[in-house]
């Protein structure tokens, strides 16, 4: 049918207090697409976790959402440090955030686990030291 | 099809189509065309910050007047609690309910009892099993009105039980009519004195549901100016006029208010319809844990920071927080069952979304194309100067067939270089005249 809509965003490493604003948008442009509540509530609480993730431990990233006739997808990428032990970090409750990002609220461990949940596929491709690339689907049928 | 009557009125030889209301808009709902500022009545959740930010007082918020009194056998008056804190060195609420009666009230029920029956009732609610948390408040219509266009998932989290307006009214209306049984329910008019446009639209839409009891909805200022002279002749002769209500009632009056009432530490207060808005969106992404409340109020400071007060929000707090003082906390012992059945609600909010680009999904996926193609070519300085908030909003304004490409005055300007450029060119071949003289000395020639 119709080609895929594509967004692109940059998300700020340095900013707390603007971390979520690409999730945001995406859940209006998802509004006006007439997308059911279901579809927008998964599709923003799994960007969102990967997005803070981004700010928190790897100084920002890109997010690129693809909108197609079958499904949404999500890529996010960054450069930051990598996770060493991909399985280890998608147990709840475990996390390697810092005593002050806990203080602000976040490091609950539950990041990755919440993006696993809310979405169809989740792959992660990530190398020490040279960044981590997180892809989402969540299918719309 | 859409028949919502917001309570915002243009004065259209007042209005400049300068670009203030528009840039302050939280919902984008307003657009300037031919020069003046519409308002686009799906979309405006009555804020009032258009009313408030307009420079050249250009936008009004609509009430009724002391006129609609007139056509009632007896008028009930319900102050809301902010009006108490418009007034400078009162140290006694009972010379406005006292003064309410000299001009053209024939009793008072003060919205502040309501809220205390209202606060009763959440700390009951919270304590309930099976309930989704936070617990949002329903004080706020303009808050309401949000969550209802744009938080399908908040909806329930708003507590089923009307404001406390409402109830001030039912209850009101019900005494009124037992206590005069002569009286027709027609005959008896109950007033909101209101501190904010956004309870006018609540009243004229029905957002209360089918059977509406407030008749009509005054502006505190309009009562603050009435009630100055009345209320400076009683101040020296005394009243026996006092308040019903406590220092919870009144608390709601300003933000934290309704909050610290429910004796519950896990609350959240936010204030100004922009830190509302993200106190939703992180709420509806999960973000915010472990909290039982949560109270938003659109204005700044919460009521007394409404569209249509006299005083400074903060003044006025501080007005209200040496009244409550001596006051007790909530002296009408405040039962649950007080509250009317009619007042309970199955769900508060009802979610009802309109920023649909299409009914058609196929359809909506071309236009959002075309959109951000046309995003793409536009100055992204959201400058305003075309009619919209931001050039994304202006890209959907032309994809809707609202506006034309040419409005874009960034994009204007390059064209016209571009052609007095060539102009010149062939000028310089031709020895034509410049089409605008190139400096001072060229002006001095001709």
């Amino acid at each position: 049918m119709g080609e895929p809509l594509k967004f692109h965003f940059e998300v700020d490493g340095e900013n707390f207090s603007s971390a979520g604003e690409a999730s945001v948008m995406v859940k209006k442009k998802l509004r006006q697409l007439g997308f059911s509540p279901e579809i927008m509530r998964r599709v923003s609480i799994a960007m969102y976790e990967g997005e803070i993730n981004m700010v928190i431990h790897a100084d920002g990233g890109t997010a690129d959402v693809t909108v197609s006739d079958t499904e949404i997808e999500i890529v996010l990428k960054d450069k930051g440090p990598g996770i060493a032990d991909v399985e280890r970090a998608m147990q709840e409750g475990y996390s390697t955030a810092c005593d002050n990002i806990r203080a602000l609220g976040f490091g609950a461990g539950m990041g990755l686990p919440n993006m696993k949940k809310y979405s169809d596929y989740l792959h992660i491709d990530s190398e020490v030291g040279v960044g981590t690339t997180v892809t989402m689907r969540i299918n719309l049928n | 099809m859409n028949t919502y009557k917001h309570s915002v009125s243009l004065d259209e030889s007042k209005c400049k189509g300068c670009t203030t209301c528009l840039k302050r808009c939280p919902t984008e709902a307003i657009r300037i065309r031919d020069g003046r500022a519409i308002i686009n009545p799906q979309r405006c959740i009555d804020c009032g910050e258009c009313v408030r930010v307009c420079p050249h007082k250009a936008k009004k918020a609509v009430h009724d007047t002391f006129d609609s009194l007139k056509a009632y056998k007896y008028r009930i008056a319900l102050p809301a609690p902010s009006l108490y804190g418009q007034f400078a060195n009162l140290d006694n609420i009972g010379y406005i309910i006292g003064g309410l009666k000299e001009i053209g009230f024939d009793s008072v029920f003060e919205v502040a009892r309501a809220a205390e029956i209202v606060t009763a009732y959440t700390r009951l609610y919270l304590s309930r099993p099976g309930i989704v948390k936070p617990v949002i408040s329903s004080a706020c219509p303009a808050v309401s009105r949000i969550i209802s266009m744009n938080f399908p998932f908040l909806c329930e989290h708003v507590i089923p039980l009307l404001p406390p307006v409402d109830i001030a009214a039912m209850i009101a209306k019900r005494e009124a009519l037992e206590a005069h049984p002569e009286l027709s329910p027609e005959e008896i008019g109950v007033f909101f004195l209101s501190p904010c446009p956004a309870k006018v639209s609540y009243v004229k839409n029905g957002f209360a549901g089918e059977s509406n009891y407030i008749d009509h909805v005054l502006s505190v200022r309009d009562v603050y100016f009435a009630l100055l002279d009345v209320m400076r002749n009683l101040r020296e002769t005394g009243t026996e006029d006092f308040t019903e209500a406590g220092m919870v009632g009144i608390g709601w009056a300003s933000t934290g208010g309704e909050s610290s009432a429910i004796f519950n530490e896990r609350y959240l207060a936010a204030d100004g319809i922009e830190n509302c808005i993200r106190v939703l969106e992180q709420i509806d992404n999960e973000e915010i844990h472990n909290l039982d409340f949560v109270e938003l109020n659109a204005c700044n400071g919460g009521c007394v920071g409404g569209a249509m007060t006299v005083a400074n929000p903060y003044i006025a707090q501080t007005r209200l927080q040496s009244l409550r003082r001596y006051l007790p906390v909530s002296p009408n012992r405040p039962n649950v069952s007080d509250i009317p059945k009619e007042a309970m609600r199955e769900s508060a909010v009802t979610y009802a979304p309109n920023a649909k680009l299409s009914e058609d999904r196929v359809k909506a996926m071309e236009m959002m194309h075309d959109i951000e193609s046309i995003c793409k070519s536009l100055p992204g300085i959201d400058c305003g100067s075309c009619g919209a908030p931001t050039c994304m909003a202006f890209a959907e304004d032309i994809i809707k067939g609202e506006t034309n490409a040419d409005e874009c005055t960034v994009i204007m300007r390059t064209l016209f270089h571009d052609y007095l450029k060539k102009h010149e060119e062939k000028a310089i071949l031709e020895g034509l005249k410049p089409l605008v003289p190139k400096s001072k000395q060229e002006k001095n020639d001709n």
